[in-house]
């Protein structure tokens, strides 16, 4: 212990000769993710060394615990406090409990973001959504209007009656069904977010309206059950299935024409998008406020709303041209 | 004395760590894990130009304080024969206790006060049936770590409790003076207390004397069925301890909480020099031990060494630093 005291005196003293020699490097914007091995923070990984090329200068330290607890993810933020890195762009296992670490890192002047998932908001400048509940809303009903020029009949398939998430996009969809004339929502069914119950569902459907002409499910579980179940019906090509699924999960619904497309956030741009912010706004040129737009090179700008969080882009569509490239990532 | 008899009669030795002569000292266990910590300390200053600063080295401490808390009490509980596997659920039951208290308004004492006792009952629960329907301790506490923890999971659901007064806080992220934080005081007093009571007390002494031979020490008068008691019960107790400071630093509780925290005591305890068999092991060596693994965990983080490789080198020092003693004790044999 006394060993211990002594060294931490002279470590006191030898801080200032280092510190001096790491300054003239390049800007280190730290990618914190939930954990480690998951296929869809590789890809934001991947995004983030893109965006790092495009601006030079800046290097990608993409880390995160090895599973996703809280507490790990305070040790990994604690060493990146303790490298003095320009700025942290976390993924957060937990809202709350990663709040006092990052407000120590803005308090020694680290820009801190969060993306994909949030910090609460004294925890960080500002907070990067994937997409925004209305653009969610116009998408799975886009994607289903698209393949019907002449209008038709649609069905959704959600995941519970109290899934919150579910209930706004449908609420959303609901408001933007006057730019499809001609389609219609012929009935709502719930799934459970359960593997059997959807496909049930799906099938009910199916009987019930022989003319039906596509299936939203704005559920990961629900889109591939609808899928299964339309293959197994023998109806591909006549119902649609759309909606938010996974491309590693729905790739062979796209094969089979069960689904001619679906949407879900893009990991690489997320990735990519944050990295951006993170860079403008350690970098002094941006500002993290209410109503200030930064920019996001090839995405385009986010706005910022009263909480300081924006959302970064319609969802992303997957088709057979792309389905191939992404089935592997996420 | 009896004790001194059945010292003789054993079939293992009795150690006593602070009466042996300067020579077994240095090649003693503590002594090897020392210089691996001073090794690991002066690798670390060469390979990171951030390890050698005393805010980091400060914030590195909430690496292992936590756990070493419960690590002191646990390394009792294991000299014993025994083992507590739920400590990590303690610290989720304990601290949703705390936040149930938190939202019925009561200020911070009270929610220390809760936290404690949370841990206190969950000690005494698994003590119990243990000590008195005689169940291995191994198999009460992997049903009491499912049970403890599946409690906050009811409780909580996916939420969270927060919003936990401003000086509640201390525990956790405060500082007692310059870079000392309050959790490495407590860290610090605890080793004291807890190398007293293991290695100058009877009480001490009854815990190895259970851990060699509880026959014997029933035999010899010592209440076995009474010290195990205690000794779960003070597990409870500094996993409720803890809980208050995990719960401060954190400002928030959520069912998750301390996830996967029983193993890494119990690597700590292990890696002290205490064997899992029972028996024999020190406070020191604990103590060490919490600053070895605390110092890899930081080193290796400021280089950015994935948290998967992290692990693969914790669990390679710790068989490296079990197994070579042992080598080196069969080859001076044959």
């Amino acid at each position: 212990m006394k060993k211990l005291s002594k060294l931490l005196t002279t470590a006191a003293i030898a801080t200032g000769l280092f510190a001096g020699a790491a300054s003239a490097e390049d800007m280190r914007i730290a990618l914190v993710v939930k954990a480690l091995g998951i296929g869809f923070f590789e890809a934001a990984a991947k995004g983030a060394e893109e965006a790092a090329s495009e601006l030079g200068g800046v290097e990608i330290i993409y880390t995160g615990p090895t599973d996703t607890t809280a507490e790990g993810q305070i040790e990994v933020i604690n060493s990146l406090i303790a490298q003095n890195v320009d700025a942290i762009a976390v993924s957060a296992n937990d809202t709350d409990a990663l709040v006092p670490t990052l407000k120590k890192a803005m308090q020694r002047g680290i820009t801190v973001i969060s993306w994909d998932s949030g910090v609460a908001e004294d925890g960080r400048q500002m907070h990067l959504n994937p997409s925004s509940n209305p653009l969610i809303g116009n998408m799975i009903i886009k994607l289903a209007a698209d393949e019907l020029p002449e209008g038709g009949e649609v069905a959704v398939l959600s995941a519970t009656t109290t899934s919150t998430n579910q209930n706004i996009w449908i609420d959303e969809m609901n408001k933007v069904m006057g730019n499809y004339p001609g389609v219609e929502v012929v009935a709502t069914v719930y799934g459970d977010d359960l593997a059997d119950k959807s496909y049930r569902e799906a099938t009910g459907l199916m009987q019930s309206y022989p003319d039906l002409d596509a299936i939203i499910a704005p559920t990961s579980v629900g889109i591939v059950a609808a899928a299964q179940a339309v293959v197994d019906a023998g109806k591909v090509g006549q119902v649609n299935v759309t909606g938010l699924g996974l491309p590693s999960e729905m790739a062979g619904a796209i094969e089979s024409g069960a689904s001619k497309s679906f949407a879900i956030w893009n990991p690489i741009d997320l990735g990519y998008s944050a990295t951006m912010i993170a860079y403008h706004l350690s970098k002094g040129d941006a500002v993290a406020e209410p109503g200030a737009s930064i920019p996001m090179g090839r995405m385009g700008e986010v706005t910022l709303d009263e909480t300081n969080s924006g959302a970064m882009a319609d969802p992303f569509v997957y088709d057979a041209s792309n389905i191939a490239d992404f089935k592997d990532i996420f | 004395m009896s004790l001194a008899e059945t010292q003789k009669t054993a079939a293992r030795h009795i150690p006593d760590r602070l009466t042996t002569p300067l020579a077994r000292t240095l090649k003693s266990w503590e002594s090897l894990l020392l210089l691996v910590a001073i090794g690991i300390f002066i690798l670390n200053s060469f390979a990171s130009p951030y390890f050698l600063n005393a805010w980091n080295l400060s914030d590195a401490t909430f690496n292992f304080t936590e756990k070493a808390m419960i690590a002191f009490a646990m390394a009792l509980l294991i000299i014993s024969g025994e083992i507590d596997l739920s400590v990590a659920s303690i610290i989720a039951l304990a601290s949703t206790a705390m936040g149930l208290v938190m939202q019925a308004g009561f200020g911070t004492p009270a929610i220390v006060a809760t936290g404690l006792v949370t841990g206190l009952l969950c000690g005494a629960f698994n003590g119990v049936l243990v000590t008195r329907l005689g169940l291995p301790s191994i198999v009460v506490t992997i049903g009491t770590m499912s049970l403890f923890r599946g409690i906050s999971y009811i409780v909580l659901g996916d939420g969270a409790f927060r919003g936990y007064p401003s000086d509640f806080a201390w525990f956790g992220q405060g500082y007692v003076f310059w870079v000392i934080t309050v959790e490495l005081m407590i860290f610090a007093i605890l080793a004291v207390i807890y190398g007293i009571v293991l290695h100058k007390t009877n009480f001490g002494r009854a815990v190895y004397a259970i851990g060699n031979n509880a026959t014997a020490a029933t035999f010899s008068g010592i209440r076995v069925e009474r010290v195990k008691f205690i000794l779960f019960l003070l597990t409870g107790l500094m996993s409720g301890l803890a809980s208050v400071c995990l719960t401060s630093r954190l400002g928030s509780t959520r069912p998750s909480i301390a996830s996967g925290m029983e193993l890494e005591v119990v690597t700590m305890v292990v890696l002290g020099g205490v064997s899992i068999l029972g028996g024999s092991g020190s406070i020191p060596g604990v103590v060490i031990a919490a600053f070895v693994m605390g110092l890899v965990t930081f080193g290796l983080g400021l280089l950015n060494v994935p948290g998967i490789v992290m692990s693969i080198v914790v669990g390679a020092l710790l068989i490296g630093v079990i197994a070579l003693p042992r080598i080196y004790q069969n080859l001076r044999r044959t």
